[in-house]
């Protein structure tokens, strides 16, 4: 059964073993209200949209404005979340739209196997976030300190030149030990876990440099253990600053595992 | 502690959503956004967060690219 026509298009949020029934779900990217559908053992949870905001040709141009992303991002994020909270979920990435609910089927039915791994994979856990900020140095370099070295003005102004590079060289290796440190203990508290690029310092608003942006996948019977455990590495690392989000959605470890397990050292 | 600006906790909660909404979740290639790559949809909205914040707060001293911090 055709639902949708030549106006409207299928949002896809996220996949789950067995529908969320009876639970109330936010409603949509379109503001629309969320439906299921079945197939191969899966439900998908969609939404009908249309095609002048959902269309390729305005999804590129709406990817371009912020507003629309943001208000966006957290719609299609609020409907994976509800069924996160009551049921093991697999969500689709931003965007993921097709025709008809024909179309959604068959992806289930194609993927069926990759979204059974995934499920298994992600039951009983969930995604937590941890951000790691450089604490400057607030030490104050003595400006008289010219390194023992004699000479001119200019002499001087190179020495002390060189100092503060090396010292600001010391401190980001110093920064980055304590990020990989930090990392590797997470590590061994969750099922999985990756470093992911630091945040442009144009966004945090802080020049305050990002050394480990990661994600773990925690088991939910270790998540006072994790967060514990974060609260603890935050104490003894002076030059860290650690912040935790979560609980996720498993949107980091929805993948296959030949795209998941890409943990750095 | 993240000073700076007065937002900056709300554009970071953002960047922590579409870190994950925009690069995770599963690639299925749905028929309306098949030629959209996984890729474009992240530089997409990085260009996207950098210009409009740079537009918010004015002459911000920025990185000429601000790709990766840190390490």
């Amino acid at each position: 059964m055709r639902v949708t026509d030549d106006r409207t298009a299928v949002w896809m949020y996220t996949v789950t073993r067995d529908a969320p029934g009876g639970n109330e779900l936010p409603n949509g990217v379109a503001g629309e209200r969320v439906r299921t559908l079945d197939a191969a053992g899966l439900t998908a949870v969609v939404g009908t949209v249309g095609l002048d905001d959902f269309g390729e040709a305005a999804l590129r141009r709406n990817l371009e404005d912020l507003d629309w992303l943001e208000v966006t991002a957290r719609a299609h994020d609020a409907v994976v979340a509800a069924v996160a909270a009551v049921t093991t979920t697999i969500p689709l990435r931003l965007a993921t739209v097709c025709s008809d609910d024909e179309r959604v089927r068959t992806l289930l039915t194609e993927h069926r196997a990759q979204f059974e791994d995934a499920l298994r994979r992600v039951t009983g856990r969930s995604e937590w976030g941890v951000r790691a900020f450089a604490v400057p140095d607030e030490t104050p370099s003595d400006p008289e300190d010219d390194g023992g070295a004699g000479g001119g003005p200019g002499a001087r102004y190179l020495a002390r030149r060189r100092t503060a590079l090396s010292a600001r060289e010391a401190f980001a290796q110093v920064v980055a030990g304590e990020a990989a440190e930090v990392h590797a203990a997470l590590l061994r508290l969750a099922v999985a876990g990756r470093r992911q690029a630091s945040t442009a310092p144009v966004l945090t608003g802080t020049r305050d440099a990002m050394p480990l942006n990661g994600t773990y996948l925690v088991d939910d019977d270790r998540t006072d253990e994790f967060a514990t455990a974060v609260a603890s590495l935050d104490r003894s690392h002076d030059r860290l600053r650690l912040e935790l989000t979560g609980p996720w959605p498993p949107y980091s470890f929805a993948a296959l595992p030949d795209r998941v397990d890409r943990e750095s050292p | 502690m993240t000073a700076g600006h007065p937002d900056a906790d709300r554009r970071i909660a953002l960047v922590d959503l579409l870190d994950r909404v925009l690069a995770g979740g599963v690639v299925v290639a749905g028929d309306i956004t098949l030629s959209i790559a996984d890729v474009d949809l992240v530089e997409i909205s990085l260009r996207t967060l950098i210009s409009s914040v740079k537009a918010a707060v004015g002459s911000v001293e920025a990185p000429a690219e601000p790709k990766r911090i840190g390490r």
